[in-house]
């Protein structure tokens, strides 16, 4: 765009703006009209845009009060028609980077988008003039663009990752790229997914989360730990403080990905650290210093949550008989807090970093148990005691019993008192 | 001047407290015997009932706190530190809802056996504002734990309060001291239930068994004009009733042992109604009734057609006594069954679909 035509669009856009509600011919046509030329017309009317009165001599120039359609497009007028591909993050850029107009929207919005994309992939591959990498209207649509907390939005959070998809799981879209496809099928198997849309977490990680949104890319093998820390804090702290940080900084790997992956991570478990399907395995053998760590760490952890299960199951049993233990069941809490405390530790790769908590964890198990054992020791003392109370009960109404007959039986061989 | 010669023992006391009289009077005491005689226990088990009720409530209130901040603290005290706590606290809810099950017997035998009538209807009248005064013990009581369930029932509960016309607003703000339920309600109900209602029931239980004794037990209608055997009170009758009240205790203990009353979870005014909130089951018809009549009927708020309905059946029924009998004095004996029959299964029916549904 040159930039004789960027300063037309500008001062357009300033003198129009105001006058939205005025005469616009474009829309007056385009409504009857078919097919693509009315599309534009009819998706507008739930643009963020039109509720702000702007119209589409906006961007695309050209005079809205000219009932001609010669005069109406007329390119002396700055009407351009379609929008290059390339054009459109410096026409967007050209309100959305402008901090005071901007301002009169929406103040807290933030006018640094241009700035992002040309950092992220998109925008460095779109600058060499590929016009297959996704621009500003790729993400947001073209005349349906509604705000990020609209559901409909296609950048809503929860649509995110299927806008992504509709070019990163398509396989000859990503063919030239040589980029995998497999992102979105293993995203939504994994634990973020699953906050997002089956807890209806809006705050749960999407690509952006991530990869950035405006200044997509993927994040440096360095910058893994940190990416991911900004939402699990004491994770990144706790692994910053281990041994594998530099080993892994050293190999080039990905910190937390080494273990978890990337796109699809499941959710962790006990069985990462041990057995058959440990992730520690391919570096640490059984019987290094490691491999031992590694499986004394899951040895406390499994102890601790076997602990707190049998517990839970005590006190469940106690509760169901119907004894009063929302004490200790409420105690009990303090034990999975150390539990998560242990897991959390245990990003430390110590052995006694992780010992710590599980002590903790395992002397409230000890003591909820005793209670909820307790419990249904009073639950069998009760019974016993009701077995014995209806015994005696028994025998005095029999004894009762035996003496209404004796003196029944005495009265019978005297005459009754008369009725009244 | 002749000295009089000092009693000894029972003698003394006879000399002080008329014992004699009251020994001629349970010496001369009969009751009828019957194919119904059986029904004639159930007024004494209540009575039994509500002295347990009395003992254990006095116990409880070494340790309750009448206050939004410690109630539930106070009571799941009274369930895991206190000895034996659960056990009172147990028999108290139990024998509780147990005493309104007899009071409920008694009644519809007293209606069966046609003994509201004639010279009974003030022991009649009496019997009902006892129930009447039973059922204000439960409602208050179920407030006072101060978990969750009974906080909404009792919101509920003063909510159908306020919608009586006229007076509504001010009988539903007089019963939980303020605009909603809260701290006042909770000091309120409590008041309520340990000094006004033990009162007045002790009044009205006072005048109930007096005028029992004073016109005797009532036989049948179909026994009028034959010559029933009969049982003396004392021993025979008394002692058969103690067997009944051993029997009741038994059930009572058993309920109490294996069926602890639970807690639940402390109430948090702030936290929404929780599903399927219901009160306690000698509520459950009328608020089914209510349940199930439309919002509005020909311009009527449906809440306030079922509550004057309810007012009119109530009316109706403590009016029994005088509606049973003819011009000529002659009891409508297969009206007022016919009555009886509806009543109670209007009351189980819609108890048992409140419950389940």
């Amino acid at each position: 765009m040159t930039a004789r035509k960027t300063g037309l669009l500008a001062c357009l856009f300033l003198t129009l703006a105001p006058l939205a509600t005025a005469k616009d011919s474009c829309t007056e046509c385009h409504s009857n009209m078919d097919g693509t030329l009315k599309a534009p017309v009819t998706d507008y009317v739930n643009d963020i845009h039109a509720r702000h009165g702007f119209s589409c001599a906006d961007c695309h120039g050209g005079d809205r009060n000219a009932d001609d359609p010669e005069a109406a497009m007329n390119p002396a007028k700055g009407f351009m028609g379609h929008i290059a591909r390339t054009a459109v993050p410096a026409l967007c850029a050209h309100c959305h980077s402008d901090a005071a107009l901007m301002h009169r929207f929406k103040p807290q919005q933030r006018v640094d988008q241009l700035a992002l994309y040309l950092t992220s992939v998109h925008g460095k591959r779109l600058a060499t003039g590929d016009t297959a990498v996704a621009n500003c209207v790729d993400c947001h649509s073209v005349h349906n663009i509604r705000e990020v907390k609209d559901p409909q939005s296609p950048v809503y959070p929860l649509k995110l990752p299927e806008t992504c998809a509709r070019c990163h799981a398509d396989a000859a879209h990503m063919a030239p790229y040589k980029i995998q496809t497999n992102q979105f099928a293993e995203y939504r198997a994994s634990v973020h997914w699953e906050a997002l849309s089956k807890r209806g977490d809006l705050s749960a990680p999407n690509c952006a989360s991530c990869h950035g949104n405006h200044g997509a890319a993927p994040p440096q093998v360095a910058s893994v730990a940190e990416v991911c820390g900004a939402c699990h804090v004491l994770f990144e702290e706790m692994y910053n403080k281990s041994p594998h940080q530099p080993v892994f900084a050293a190999m080039g790997g990905g910190g937390c990905t080494v273990c978890h992956g990337n796109h699809g991570i499941r959710k962790p478990g006990i069985e990462m650290l041990a057995g058959g399907g440990a992730v520690c395995a391919p570096c640490h053998d059984a019987g290094s210093a490691g491999g031992a760590a590694a499986a004394q760490m899951a040895g406390l952890l499994t102890k601790l949550d076997t602990a707190l299960t049998q517990s839970d199951a005590v006190l469940n049993r106690a509760h169901d008989s119907g004894m009063e233990v929302s004490e200790p069941i409420l105690r009990q809490m303090e034990g999975r807090q150390a539990q998560v405390k242990a897991l959390v530790a245990m990003h430390e790769f110590q052995v006694a970093a992780v010992a710590k908590p599980v002590q903790e964890g395992l002397a409230v198990a000890a003591a909820t148990r005793r209670a909820g054992e307790k419990a249904l020791q009073d639950r069998d003392s009760r019974r016993v005691g009701l077995a014995l109370s209806l015994v005696t009960i028994l025998v005095t109404m029999a004894g009762l019993w035996m003496a209404i007959r004796s003196l029944e039986s005495k009265a019978s061989a005297v005459p009754k008192p008369a009725g009244r | 001047m002749a000295s009089a010669t000092r009693p000894e023992g029972l003698g003394w006391l006879d000399e002080r407290l008329g014992l004699s009289a009251l020994r001629e009077f349970a010496a001369h005491k009969t009751v009828p015997l019957h194919s119904a005689t059986v029904w004639y226990y159930f007024g004494g088990i209540t009575l039994f009932l509500f002295t347990i009720q009395v003992l254990t409530g006095v116990l409880l209130l070494l340790y309750y706190r009448p206050s939004p901040t410690e109630a539930y603290e106070s009571v799941q005290f009274i369930m895991t530190r206190v000895q034996f706590g659960w056990l009172v606290r147990s028999i108290h809810s139990w024998s509780a809802n147990l005493m309104i099950l007899t009071a409920f017997i008694h009644m519809f035998s007293v209606v069966f056996l046609h003994s509201y009538r004639r010279p009974r209807e003030i022991t009649w009248l009496s019997g009902l504002v006892l129930l009447g005064l039973a059922l204000g013990f439960g409602f208050s009581g179920y407030l006072l734990p101060w978990n969750k369930v009974s906080y909404f029932a009792t919101k509920v509960g003063t909510d159908m309060a306020a919608s009586v016309p006229v007076v509504g607003h001010q009988v539903a703000r007089f019963l939980r001291g303020g605009a909603d339920v809260g701290g006042a309600t909770l000091t309120r109900f409590f008041g309520f239930h340990v000094a006004i209602l033990p009162g007045l029931t002790t009044l009205l239980l006072v005048v109930h068994l007096g005028l029992v004794q004073r016109h005797g037990m009532s036989s049948p209608p179909w026994s009028e004009g034959k010559k029933l055997a009969q049982m003396r009170f004392f021993p025979n009758f008394f002692l058969r009733e103690l067997m009944a009240w051993y029997a009741a205790l038994a059930v009572l203990g058993s309920l109490a042992a294996l069926f602890p009353w639970e807690l639940g979870e402390k109430a948090d005014p702030f936290a929404p109604a929780p599903a399927g909130i219901r009160p306690e089951w000698y509520f459950l018809a009328p608020f089914y009734t209510l349940k199930l009549i439309p919002s509005h009927v020909w311009q009527v708020e449906g809440e306030l057609l079922g509550l004057m309905g309810f007012a009119l059946l109530a009316a109706w029924w403590v009016l029994l006594p005088f509606w049973a009998s003819n011009s000529k004095g002659d009891v409508r004996t297969r009206w007022v069954t016919g009555a009886g029959v509806a009543l109670l299964a209007y009351l189980v029916t819609f108890s048992l679909l409140g419950y389940f549904r």
